[in-house]
């Protein structure tokens, strides 16, 4: 456009021999049309963004009434001492250090590594599939990959699969004694485990130690319970079972049908040190060796390694992982868009400078890191600018993953934005505020992506 | 938001069991066919031949289908042709443009008291015609009347209500842990609590993954516990959330939030736990705890989600009472309100607090009606009907949701306010000083700029 405008140089061969008032008159005539070609654009862009930004940074003035109340710039110290605010402003600083990094990060090393084998484009497009899905279906898949069930979240599946191949989970999970009630009183402790008994002695006969809190369905190789047959002089014998069983039992009491809790590992305590051990058999008895007892009454503890509750897996959506968690499935999405942006730049590397660092000596890490990389600068730099502007307005993923308990943990900017304005609070001022104060942050990626394309063009 | 409104916003951002949720569009402007009932009426309603009204409400589905029918017996009373709009989850931003622009609805549903107070406020509604208050003075308890005035003028007619003081309870758990009663206390609930425990599966089944759900869980111990007067008090945010209380009616609730042995899941998978889930696990074979809390609209999720009948498998029994208080009973509801002078919005407003009108509705079945000429038989079966007395016979001491009467931002939003802070409380309910500073702190903020 701008070389319509300017005066034709005196070298023109059109301008030469024409006269002057004709000359003027096309010229105004074309700087007419050109407003006429340029206003589409202009009003386009004015309606679309100079108005909305204008209006937004008004609005951000006055109160959450409308035009009513000039608060001035209250809604930006609002924004500036809210603790939700400021939780958002700080993952939001985590968001755009680690996302963009990692993408790209993870993107460079694919692009690199898929660049010469045969398999690579199937791979390549693997990688990049994520890019079809929407972010709301993206964060409805990991909402579910993420859930604390591991019969539902893989992430836990994996994390409980680990954990229970190095250490082993409890036989009795959950099992207790009773609370309250008959049959209650022989065993206390917090819940959990260890629970200790009264004091007993050898010669009291043989102990009980009822328990209770497992379905009797699930324990299927258990058999009958039963008092201890035989007990050495001076032993302490006794039996551990499940005191319970569908349509009810005496309490305290071995009843027909109940079963024996095989296993359990039963200590015989005195003055807080353990003295004795002795492991539940089949049928649920156990007996502590006379000579390692003496005569005195001692307690008798199960502890709590028999009652351990089954590893529950990692917290991915708790109120510290949330955001990590988050950004993990981000990058799931966003290292294909890395990935394929860099493997274009790769391909457009000249062979022979690899070629020839190889020729001269230099290994592949020298190759990737004094070479590679840096001829790839500027296609890396587009990369993570770009995702840089895409993560600070991040919002869909933040809403559908976080569950409400811990939403403010995951809090970003964005989705601070929606909330105030249209979720509960209905306060468009602050809503504005906060708007204003996100484009202020992308403006300056904008401004280096804007540069880099002036750069290239004029180069 | 009401507790169906975010169970609505819930089911369809997870796009679990989205059933119904998107055919509400199609079948809203079509007239509904012709209902069986026939015969004549013992209401003296107007001559409406030809006359168009427009309802809107935020029903959609069954729902929907239920109040057409309703509809479809009054256009045949009167010869009107009304039309049902349906308004999406907010209505009163629905409404509200709708007025603005001029065209507003003839009668529209409310979900909340406070939207009809703030129309009212406006000067949108019109206030109902004697002949209408004086069958309301005659139906409708006092607490119902009351919640739909404004500056002593009567606004509103609650169509449907809920009943949201309820244990739904799995018979074959109950049985087999040897119960043969259901509680009438607290302390009896905490007990059966524990012998179901000690029975192997978990009492407890909480969906603490919705703010509104343990809101509710609150109210019910805070209404029992301090009492209607306190009730409203802390409502209006007259008493501080610090007051004692409150500190009462956390301890209390800690006595099981605090027992990750007593819940489904213990306290983490309870935070993760939406609402469908948590009357799932409760009816599924296995299954995975003995009692869920909430309303009668659980009958639904228990019929669509589970096997299990509702009735013979599935049972309820009302919310016990808490320290020697009256057992609560806290609701919600929807609230016609006529916003055209017409002879038609108010011939429909007449219709709708007539018993004729809300029996059409409880015959076809997840509807309550707090209408007291309603008489019970009309109630499809048994547990309903119990339900729907526990509603009545509660009378003036029945109480609206709290949380839905508190301005959005502290009791009506995800991740915020009386939700997330009572989210807290359900993470970490030793700190029950440290819960109501930040309720307080939270609710003065919310109440301070609704103004």
């Amino acid at each position: 456009m701008s070389q319509t405008l300017s005066p034709p140089s005196p070298a023109a061969p059109a301008a030469a021999g024409a006269p002057a008032r004709r000359r003027r008159r096309t010229l105004r005539g074309r700087s007419w049309i050109a407003v006429f070609f340029l206003l589409p654009a202009l009003v386009l862009l004015g309606a679309l963004v100079v108005y909305p930004i204008v209006w937004s940074v008004v609005r951000s003035l006055f109160g959450p009434d409308g035009f009513t109340h000039f608060v001035g710039l209250s809604n930006y110290t609002d924004v500036f001492t809210d603790h939700q605010t400021l939780v958002a402003i700080k993952n939001n600083a985590v968001w755009v250090v680690v996302a963009p990094v990692a993408a790209t990060g993870l993107g460079l090393i694919f692009a690199v590594l898929t660049d010469r084998i045969r398999w690579g484009t199937a791979f390549k497009l693997v990688v990049f599939m994520p890019m079809a899905i929407s972010m709301l279906a993206a964060g409805i898949i990991f909402r579910l990959v993420y859930d604390q069930d591991p019969g539902k979240g893989v992430a836990n599946a994996v994390a409980t699969g680990v954990h229970d191949t190095f250490f082993k989970a409890s036989a009795y999970p959950g099992a207790h004694p009773r609370v309250a009630g008959p049959g209650s009183g022989t065993l206390a402790g917090p819940v959990g485990g260890p629970y200790t008994s009264r004091p007993v002695s050898a010669d009291g006969g043989p102990a009980t130690l009822p328990l209770v809190g497992l379905q009797p369905s699930t324990l299927t190789g258990a058999t009958q319970a039963a008092s201890p047959s035989v007990c050495p002089q001076g032993a302490l014998c006794g039996t551990v079972w499940l005191d319970f069983q569908p349509g009810g039992s005496t309490p305290g009491k071995i009843d027909q049908g109940e079963k024996a809790l095989s296993g359990v590992r039963v200590e015989a305590v005195r003055d807080g040190r353990v003295i004795a051990t002795a492991t539940a058999a089949k049928d649920g008895a156990f007996a502590l060796p006379a000579n390692r007892l003496g005569a005195s009454p001692v307690q008798l503890r199960l502890p709590a390694t028999n009652f351990t509750e089954q590893y529950a897996g990692v917290n991915w959506l708790g109120p510290t992982l949330v955001t990590w968690s988050i950004i993990g499935a981000y990058v799931w999405m966003w290292t294909g868009f890395a990935m394929v942006l860099i493997a274009a730049g790769l391909a457009g590397i000249p062979r022979e400078l690899l070629e020839a660092a190889r020729v001269d000596g230099a290994r592949e890490w020298q190759v990737f890191r004094r070479i590679t990389v840096p001829l790839l600068a500027p296609v890396l730099g587009v990369v993570l600018v770009t995702l840089v502007i895409n993560v600070l307005k991040i919002f869909d993923l933040v809403y559908v993953i976080a569950p409400g308990a811990s939403q403010q943990d995951a809090n970003v900017l964005a989705l601070q934005l929606y909330l105030s304005s249209f979720g509960g609070g209905n306060d468009q001022g602050t809503g504005s505020a906060l708007a204003v104060l996100l484009l202020a942050l992308v403006a300056p990626a904008m401004f280096l992506n804007i540069k880099r394309f002036r750069k290239e063009r004029s180069r | 938001m009401n507790g169906r409104a975010a169970v609505l916003t819930a089911v369809a951002v997870l796009m679990i069991g989205a059933a119904g949720c998107g055919s509400s569009d199609k079948d809203a402007s079509s007239a509904p066919a012709t209902t069986g009932a026939g015969g004549a009426s013992t209401l003296d309603l107007p001559k409406l031949d030809g006359q168009k009204l427009q309802v809107a409400g935020v029903w959609t589905g069954a729902e929907q289908k239920n109040f057409l029918k309703v509809l479809a017996r009054f256009d045949e009373l009167t010869g009107a042709s009304t039309t049902f709009v349906p308004t999406g989850d907010n209505v009163s931003t629905f409404v509200g443009s709708k007025i603005q622009g001029g065209s507003p609805p003839d009668v529209a549903l409310l979900p909340q008291p406070g939207v009809l107070q703030q129309f009212a406020k406006e000067g949108w509604l019109k206030p109902l015609q004697p002949a209408v208050t004086k069958e309301l003075d005659q139906n409708y308890s006092k607490a119902w009347r009351d919640l739909s005035t404004y500056e002593n003028k009567q606004y509103g007619v609650f169509f449907k209500v809920t009943n949201k003081s309820l244990f739904w309870y799995n018979t074959a758990i109950w049985e087999q842990a040897g119960l043969s009663t259901t509680p009438t206390t607290w302390e009896q609930l905490l007990k059966d609590g524990q012998t179901l425990s000690d029975s192997g599966t978990p009492p407890f089944s909480i969906g603490g993954a919705e703010g509104w759900l343990v809101t509710d869980w609150f109210e019910n111990i805070y209404l029992s516990q301090a009492g209607p007067a306190m009730y409203d008090k802390l409502t209006k945010h007259q008493i501080k959330w610090t007051d004692p209380s409150v500190t009462k009616a956390l301890t209390t609730l800690g006595q099981i939030f605090g027992r990750p042995d007593l819940m489904a899941g213990g306290t983490r998978g309870t935070l993760q736990t939406d609402f469908p889930t948590s009357v799932g696990q409760v009816f599924s074979d296995p299954p995975k705890a003995a009692l869920v809390y909430e309303g009668e609209f659980i009958a639904t999720n228990i019929t669509q989600e589970t096997t299990a009948k509702v009735g013979t498998d599935a049972k309820v029994f009302p919310f016990p009472s808490v320290d020697g208080g009256k057992a609560p009973v806290v609701s919600s509801g929807d609230v016609a309100v006529a916003l055209k002078d017409g002879e038609g919005a108010q011939a429909l407003m007449r219709f709708l607090v007539s018993p004729e009108a809300a029996e059409i509705a409880v015959q076809q079945g997840g509807f309550l009606s707090p209408n007291k000429a309603v008489a019970f038989s009309n109630y499809r079966d048994d547990t309903v009907r119990g339900i729907a007395k526990n509603l009545i016979k509660a009378g003036d001491n029945i109480r609206f949701d709290m949380s839905d009467q508190a301005p959005a931002a502290f009791g009506g939003t995800k991740g915020q306010g009386e939700w997330k802070d009572l989210q807290d409380f359900l993470a970490k309910p030793s700190d029950v000083a440290g819960a109501q500073k930040q309720l307080e702190a939270d609710a003065a903020k919310a109440f301070a700029k609704a103004g």
